[in-house]
């Protein structure tokens, strides 16, 4: 397996509610993310999309089973170990997860001043080049609360962008955005990920849009999780649970044009 | 019914066992973000002004209201067996051992705790911890350290200037209003105040800074797993009025183990 490419072995996790009952997320899922694709993972709300993500991030500690990047065993990294694991990752938070008492700026610079040894003048030469690039020039000295939806989601990918990571991680990155911002957003993402050719997991509610740019499509489903090599695969399921889901979502009429 | 109940108790005795164990492991992680490089020094003076000089008025206030109020309440009940000589002692030893260090570890628990914890409670639901997380960013070190620190150090100097304004409190009602000699004041006081009167007066503000920090910024990070707690705004609400509450009963309970064990 490549470098950056992320597999689940017999993963299992479950939460239990305050009631006593068990809500199982992952019942002993297997599947492979590839390296340098974009990977797309739907599912309902509540499924658990984004409690897979920080099962790969090691914010969560699975229950059973492995999760190997880039084939190493990362269920039980715990302090250095799983520092160097996250310094891989960058990570774009469905809330963005600006640091709201500090400036745009601040919060860009932040992984440099904190990760790296680059001087002042090296952080700001970067990060102004990398605002520019996601068109935020003018707002650096702006706080997250005088942002737009659409500039707060560039600032934080501006910000997850800054050590170059290995594989970037979006959680529903264009919920409470318009469609003409989404389009934006999404072109954003082909963007980067081209000059920066990281593995990209996307955890997202817009579908069909979102297909787009999928390589590889999962669906998270009551605790199992359903893969398919390509956006039309989806499309061409008979599972019911995936019919209905695609018939939902895209619709009848999509659906039986793909059926033609 | 019966077997509702018991699963119910050994869930609450479950969720105390975690919370505590939790808890436990935080204190450890807090104290080592303490030696870890590198040290946030401009977010530690950022706290020091907060907790240190920000506390300030609310110290001198319920510092020169206590002083007077005990100057006279001393007054009152050592006028009963012509014994007002002893003002001075009994106003700056009740401050020095006990008074001073409780009060302000309480002032500073209402207000620079609460801000602590849901300063913390906010960036957890937020996701800014997470974030930091992920940019491999120790939550510790970043954010929870430069308070513990900065609490360590204002607190006991806090605790010094409620010490020496609470007892010109009680000069200006015992000597000032009630007409006690000032020479007996000041004498009673040098002479019934000892080194270990001030080691014991200067150990607790360490204590309950820790305890304040600990507790109040605790109760911020884990707002998403304390049971019962709820979510989003609320909980950070419910959880900082919890945090003073707890922070301010165990500066109460340690005051008095600590008395019990060094006096």
């Amino acid at each position: 397996m490549n470098d950056t490419g992320i597999e689940f072995r017999d993963v299992e996790k479950a939460f239990f509610r305050d009631d006593g009952t068990k809500q199982v997320i992952l019942d002993k899922v297997n599947f492979t993310i590839p390296a340098g694709k974009t990977t797309v993972i739907a599912g309902g709300s509540g499924q658990g999309k984004s409690v897979t993500l920080k099962l790969i991030l090691g914010l969560m500690r699975v229950d059973g089973g492995q999760i190997l990047v880039g084939g190493e065993d990362t269920t039980m990294a715990r302090g250095r170990k799983l520092k160097e694991l996250r310094t891989r990752f960058g990570v774009l938070f469905q809330g963005s997860a600006l640091f709201d008492s500090m400036t745009v700026f601040e919060n860009v610079a932040l992984p440099l001043r904190e990760r790296t040894k680059k001087t002042e003048n090296e952080i700001k030469d970067q990060v102004l080049s990398s605002l520019e690039q996601l068109e935020l020039v003018g707002h650096e000295n702006k706080f997250p609360a005088q942002l737009s939806g659409g500039m707060k989601k560039r600032a934080g990918l501006a910000r997850a962008l800054q050590l170059k990571p290995e594989i970037m991680l979006f959680d529903e990155p264009t919920t409470g955005l318009d469609p003409v911002m989404t389009r934006e957003i999404y072109q954003l993402f082909a963007r980067t990920q081209e000059q920066v050719g990281y593995t990209s997991i996307i955890v997202s509610h817009d579908i069909p849009k979102i297909f787009n740019l999928a390589d590889q499509v999962m669906y998270l489903n009551n605790g199992s999780m359903d893969v398919f090599p390509s956006p039309d695969a989806i499309q061409w399921s008979q599972k019911p649970h995936i019919r209905e889901f695609v018939k939902t979502t895209m619709g009848e009429i999509y659906q039986s044009h793909m059926v033609e | 019914m019966q077997q509702n109940s018991i699963t119910r108790l050994g869930s609450i005795g479950l969720s105390a066992v975690t919370d505590l164990g939790r808890m436990g492991i935080y204190l450890l992680q807090m104290i080592q973000g303490c030696f870890r490089y590198p040290f946030r020094f401009s977010e530690f003076m950022r706290q020091m002004h907060f907790i240190g000089v920000g506390s300030l008025v609310v110290i001198f206030f319920t510092a020169a209201s206590t002083g007077m109020v005990l100057g006279l309440q001393g007054y009152y009940s050592l006028h009963k067996f012509g014994a007002e000589g002893m003002l001075g002692s009994a106003v700056s030893l009740t401050l020095i051992m006990e008074l001073g260090p409780v009060l302000t570890a309480l002032m500073v628990a209402g207000r620079a705790g609460s801000a602590m914890c849901a300063e913390l409670g906010i960036m957890r639901i937020s996701e800014q911890i997470d974030a930091l997380d992920c940019m491999a960013v120790d939550p510790f070190r970043y954010l929870i350290s430069p308070k513990l620190l900065a609490a360590i150090i204002s607190v006991p100097l806090l605790t010094a200037l409620f010490d020496v304004v609470g007892i010109a409190g009680g000069y200006v009602a015992g000597v000032c209003l009630m007409g006690v000699n000032p020479g007996s004041y000041i004498d009673g006081m040098q002479k019934s105040v000892t080194n270990h009167d001030i080691w014991l007066g200067s150990v607790k503000p360490f204590v309950f800074a820790l305890l304040i920090v600990w507790i109040c910024t605790g109760r911020g990070y884990f707002v998403h797993m304390i049971k019962g707690a709820g979510f989003g705004a609320r909980s950070v609400a419910k959880v900082t009025t919890q945090a003073v509450v707890f922070s301010s009963i165990s500066v109460l309970i340690f005051d008095y183990l600590l008395t019990a064990i060094l006096i």
